[in-house]
């Protein structure tokens, strides 16, 4: 009998070595008790959570958890069905009408998950004899729409509009286009020129798609995400979207103008072949998405803490993936794998959890600590953060030379 | 450049920086045993192989192309498209 776990063997050996070498373990993380957006106890000592795109801080929000609380109590405590069978309620309806009014679109589609969003939206727009155009560095939810699918899948360079534009070029003329792009690439934490991408797309005739996962709620004037800030409203014909970052629980969403747009609830299996969303969890995302639409200050606080982290880690002398904080994702670029996973458990021994990020979750050989800021991360937070960076950073000099 | 003796000529000449093992280059050479390349090197080369002729290598074809000779067949379908 071949063993068919037989195959993952060297990643269970690189796993153990670094469990051996009595370093924390940065997959299996356990928060024994959550206090806030921005604190947990972990291993018994309480941290600052420096990498859970919690980035408006909604996880604790007294209207949100009321909301939920209520939905339990009218509706149960799941939904025990598909949306297309017994799984709307009227929360699930309920929360669409609020992404509607937050993205001022006429139709708004909820998936159980942001990683089933893309899933399903990729498998399902692009069809046999359709092409999907999809920027190099794209999730892994992105990829894997591209595998559910009968589409034929191109890649570009990453953010490079050149090259995007040289590749639609290349394609036959009938064949039906998809160009899948982000606003925010969530391993660097940069920011897509959405504006030349998208022009590109339109000028060969393409629809496009972008995933705002990591940039709704503080992009563009009603914070609906890089399209915005840049002015895109109208060109972009699919923006997906996620409730487990800025909104604070879980679930995906894609809201579209395309007078068509509803038919993909029939059509879609990643959609119609799973369970509906809890009722306390879409109750949640629907208090929250109305708290976002008059989130003014959080927004300004969340900008804040972001840029005061990017100077502080800068000034410090780590290296950072981006010039400027052009999201709320400050990347720490690290040397190697070993380097990394070292100043990982030692920022955590400091009581700072950051995200360890490696290859191929992260482009080419590229090892990075991961920041990502919260609006309630106080100014003091961050101070600390850097002075327990530099603090770890110490501790593990101080152990070389020992 | 779409004969098979200089597409494939060309095709090795690109492989060429990716061959950090140093391994002798051939029609049979396998990428993923013989160059050990991951995946991400394999995105570049992709990309550097599409531009060379002018064309899109869909990634849906790339599991099937295994061995250097096998990219030399795909690149002289594509480009005579």
């Amino acid at each position: 009998m071949t063993d068919l776990l037989a195959k993952f063997d060297r990643f269970a050996a690189e796993h153990q070595t670094l469990l051996d070498a009595g370093l924390l373990d940065p997959f299996g993380v356990v928060m024994e008790e959550v206090l806030s957006p921005t604190r947990a106890v972990i291993g018994g000592r309480e941290t600052i959570l420096v990498g859970t795109y919690n980035y408006m801080g909604m996880t604790f929000e007294p209207s949100v958890l009321a909301a939920a609380k209520a939905a339990i109590d009218r509706f149960g405590a799941g939904s025990t069905g598909s949306r297309v069978l017994n799984g709307t309620f009227a929360a699930h309806v309920g929360v669409e009408a609020a992404l509607r009014e937050f993205y001022a679109m006429d139709h708004a589609i909820v998936f159980s998950t942001g990683y089933q969003a893309n899933l399903g939206m990729v498998s399902t727009l692009a069809g046999k004899g359709d092409v999907i155009v999809l920027d190099a560095d794209s999730h892994a939810s992105i990829y894997d729409g591209c595998k559910l699918g009968h589409a034929e899948v191109v890649r570009f360079r990453h953010n490079d509009a050149a090259d995007l534009d040289r590749r639609l070029g290349r394609l036959p003329k009938e064949a039906g286009r998809l160009v899948v792009l982000e606003g925010v690439y969530s391993m660097l934490g940069d920011v897509a020129p959405l504006k030349e991408l998208v022009a590109v797309a339109k000028a060969h005739g393409a629809m496009v798609l972008v995933d705002e996962a990591h940039a709704m709620g503080f992009f563009g004037p009603h914070g609906r995400g890089v399209y915005e800030a840049q002015g895109l409203e109208g060109e972009v014909d699919f923006v997906v979207g996620t409730f487990s970052k800025s909104v604070g629980t879980v679930g995906g969403f894609a809201v579209s103008n395309h007078p068509k747009f509803e038919i993909l609830r029939l059509v879609t299996n990643p959609y119609r072949f799973t369970a509906s969303l809890p009722p306390a969890v879409v109750a949640a995302a629907e208090a929250s998405i109305r708290c976002l639409m008059r989130a003014a200050d959080k927004r300004e606080r969340l900008w804040a803490a972001t840029r005061a982290l990017h100077a502080g880690l800068r000034e410090a002398g780590f290296r950072l993936a981006t010039e400027t904080a052009e999201s709320a994702i400050i990347a720490v670029l690290m040397p190697d794998q070993e380097a990394t996973v070292a100043m990982w458990d030692a920022l955590l021994r400091h009581g700072i959890y950051v995200n360890m990020s490696r290859p191929p979750a992260t482009p080419a050989g590229v090892f990075l600590l991961r920041c990502s800021l919260s609006s309630e991360h106080s100014r003091e937070d961050v101070a600390t953060i850097v002075d327990r960076f530099i603090e770890a950073r110490a501790s593990l000099a101080a152990a070389a030379a020992a | 450049m779409t004969d098979r003796a200089e597409t494939l000529a060309r095709l090795l000449e690109l492989i060429a920086p990716y061959n950090v093992r140093g391994v002798e280059l051939s029609e049979t050479t396998r990428f993923a045993e013989d160059l050990e390349l991951d995946s991400l090197t394999v995105m570049d080369l992709v990309a550097n192989i599409e531009d060379a002729w002018d064309i899109n290598l869909p990634l849906n074809l790339l599991p099937e192309l295994e061995t250097v000779g096998q990219v030399a067949d795909a690149v002289v379908r594509l480009a005579a498209r």
